[in-house]
């Protein structure tokens, strides 16, 4: 008994040395993405592990962006946030105002980490930069619509993929005169496709203050431009079965239609490339455009997808860590990693030009995807192109697309949904106006 | 009826206690928080906090979309209530007149109410999706007849159904249990007088199982404002265009999708007083025609 007390005592010491000695400094990370996506994500943070033994990031993979906004805001409040928020586009509003972030081209300069803040495309680094040009937060996951189409069924009324809506137009009515039983668009409502992302590219504004940059009193006004037309466009379609709805709640959504080669075209995120290369009919050959515009006139798409936040009130070991992270997925390699496995594109243009030469987006299954990057390219951002700085936009969006489902049920014209939407819209603008007031946009 | 005494407060007190604690942290504090926030207009990430008074009230009681959802919310709890007590009464009386596989019955009716809603919600929905589940053999009778997705009354009647039938279950076992402590020696003497089954359900069974009735429909009408929310989630988000938005979905909608607390605060306010109020109502008018043996 008297030998068994020392000898359990330095048992315990030794144990004590052990763990001292290997303790990496945690900070967490909380991430939106999940399937496929989600996956590949939690490898990106395995990588940065192994690569050092200094830090450890803690990565937390949530059901969604509007999950993981939801959960950091309630452990914010509990003073437990994570160091580091996948944050999306429509939550950046709130996350701006509130000022309780570490923005990261003053975190990089702090501490001395050499970040190219001019290699970042122009049309990403705006959504996510101060009215004078300094980045909030990073880009990591950016994607941008396209339209997706059945290159087969083109091919069969000899026509190319559209470029204009009047074009789009006229192989949607030859491709129902070909083949009279398959579904020639597949149309799911979508406020990104449909809405902000028309505005960006035919250049016309969402809303004043070019598009809330210049202040809190914004207002709507897409119900005066052509994007009423656009919508009217697409109930054509509807009623004319040129188009058919296929959304979730009716069993399958546009992406499973066309993937399944039941409808000839689709609009999405390029970030579906990858999951549409991994799961397809067998008899679907497909490829990518850029979005059909109104006129001839191209204008730049706007970015979506989420950028990486880092959260105020954490210690400065967690910060040095988090920039550290920061700074590995900036690298070429973790850029091409994260490329090659999503379908998301390069944020930075030296990353781009790197992997064109050589010919990364020459062969399947990443050829496609340069036609983002096109998209998001187009022309230099303008004051209407570079993204939207709207508060309660995730309430706007629910707003539309109830308004959208009655106009297309055939409740109210598109002209009065588009009316209404506008006029809760702009409650929702005067609300977070007041939520926030005596504060300016940063 | 006789009450019980403690000559010890102390003790008493220690008994009541954890159940004061629970109630105290689970539903005065949070319910206190949000009175604060319905006044206020909150940011959501914490850092600052405008008086605006009854303005959120204000705007949610002006807002038309608003007194659909209150409207939608009653037509669910009516219909989920309607359909689950009668189908509930209808099986119950089946049961305790001993018809063929009662045993199996008895045990198994049960089960729908352990599976938790969004489970349901999500078989439910598989089974009413136009295009593949049973509804598909309607539709290839009656071309386009059945589409949840557009058509915003089939699109209720189907959240109704999913309702209900996980509430048959709960009633079923009262139900049950009620019939089953009406003395034999009442059925048997109406049975000797020569009533059939359906009026002895009619003059001695119902009316004796009225407080159990009041019971399940107090119940019934409580959950129907609560526990809609899973199933509305999964099968039809409040759509198609607003049509099953119920009061309980658009609060977790504007407030934890929106951002909007505040307003959900407000809202969740006047739903608590909405069901205070209704069970209110069945205590003093209903309560009076129930007959407490």
């Amino acid at each position: 008994m008297n030998k068994t007390y020392p000898a359990l005592a330095a048992l315990a010491l030794a144990f004590c040395a052990t763990t001292a000695s290997a303790d990496k400094i945690k900070f967490d990370y909380w991430y939106g993405l999940s399937g496929d996506l989600g996956a590949v994500l939690a490898q990106t943070c395995d990588h940065f592990n192994a690569s050092q033994d200094k830090y450890e990031a803690v990565c937390t993979g949530y059901d969604g962006y509007e999950l993981v906004v939801q959960s950091a805001i309630a452990a914010f409040r509990a003073g437990k946030a994570p160091a580091l928020l996948q944050s999306f586009d429509a939550g950046t509003a709130d996350l701006m105002m509130s000022g309780q972030f570490y923005a990261v081209s003053q975190m990089m300069k702090d501490y001395n980490i050499e970040i190219n803040w001019a290699d970042y495309f122009p049309g990403i680094a705006n959504y996510y930069a101060s009215s004078k040009g300094e980045l909030f937060s990073m880009p990591f996951n950016s994607s941008t619509a396209v339209m997706y189409y059945n290159t087969d069924d083109l091919a069969a009324v000899n026509m190319p993929a559209p470029t204009t809506w009047a074009e789009f137009d006229a192989t949607l009515k030859a491709l129902k005169a070909k083949n009279p039983e398959k579904c020639a668009y597949g149309y799911e409502p979508s406020v990104w496709v449909d809405l902000e992302q028309y505005s960006s590219i035919n250049n016309v504004p969402l809303a004043t203050n070019n598009n809330g940059y210049d202040g809190l009193d914004t207002k709507y006004v897409y119900n005066t431009t052509s994007a009423v037309k656009h919508m009217e466009d697409i109930k054509g379609w509807l009623d004319a079965g040129l188009a058919e709805m296929k959304v979730s709640a009716g069993g399958m959504n546009s992406q499973e239609a066309f993937s399944q080669n039941i409808c000839s075209f689709f609009f999405g995120s390029i970030a579906n490339h990858s999951s549409l290369n991994l799961k397809h009919a067998d008899n679907l050959h497909w490829d990518v455009a850029m979005i059909p515009t109104e006129t001839a006139e191209r204008h730049n798409s706007v970015v979506g997808g989420a950028s990486l936040w880092v959260l105020a009130g954490k210690s400065e070991e967690e910060y040095r860590g988090v920039a550290e992270y920061l700074k590995f997925i900036s690298t070429p390699e973790s850029i091409k990693f994260w490329v090659s496995n999503t379908g998301y594109i390069p944020v930075t243009k030296s990353a781009f030009d790197a992997l064109t030469a050589e010919g990364f987006y020459s062969a399947a299954p990443y050829k496609g995807r340069e036609v983002a990057i096109a998209s998001l390219t187009a022309t230099e951002p303008g004051p209407l192109n570079r993204g939207f700085r709207l508060g309660s936009m995730i309430q706007h969006r629910a707003e539309w697309l109830s308004e959208v489902q009655a106009a297309l049920a055939g409740q109210k014209t598109v002209q009065e949904a588009y009316d209404t939407s506008v006029e809760r819209g702009n409650a929702l603008l005067e609300k977070f106006a007041k939520t926030y007031a005596g504060k300016t946009l940063p | 009826m006789r009450r019980a005494y403690f000559k010890n407060n102390w003790v008493a007190a220690l008994m009541v206690a954890p159940q004061l604690i629970l109630v105290f942290t689970f539903f005065y504090f949070p319910t206190s928080e949000a009175l604060y926030w319905a006044f206020t207009l909150e940011q959501p990430w914490g850092g600052g906090n405008t008086w605006v008074g009854f303005d959120n009230f204000a705007a949610i009681l002006g807002d038309p979309y608003y007194w659909d959802s209150i409207w939608a919310s009653i037509v669910y709890a009516v219909g989920s209530t309607a359909l689950a007590v009668g189908i509930a009464l209808m099986l119950a009386i089946f049961a305790d007149r001993q018809l063929a596989g009662y045993k199996l019955y008895r045990v198994g009716m049960i089960w729908p109410y352990a599976i938790a809603a969004p489970a349901v919600g999500l078989a439910f929905r598989f089974i009413f999706t136009p295009g593949a589940g049973i509804m598909m053999y309607v539709n290839f009778l009656f071309p386009h007849l059945w589409n949840p997705v557009d058509n915003g009354t089939q699109a209720m009647a189907m959240v109704i159904v999913a309702g209900a039938w996980k509430q048959v279950a709960y009633n079923f076992i009262f139900f049950l249990a009620g019939l089953q402590s009406i003395p034999r020696s009442l059925i048997e003497a109406g049975a000797m007088d020569g009533a059939r089954v359906l009026r002895r359900v009619r003059d001695i069974q119902l009316p004796l199982l009225a407080p159990t009735f009041f019971f399940v429909l107090v119940i019934n009408i409580t959950d129907s404002f609560t526990d809609s929310f899973g199933i509305v989630d999964t099968m039809t988000a409040g759509g198609p265009s607003r049509a099953t938005n119920l009061m309980v979905y658009k609060i977790f909608n504007d407030g934890f999708q929106g951002l909007d607390y505040s307003g959900a605060a407000a809202q969740s306010i006047i739903l608590m007083l909405l069901v205070i109020a209704l069970t209110f109502v069945q205590f003093r008018y209903i309560e009076r025609k129930v007959h407490y043996t």
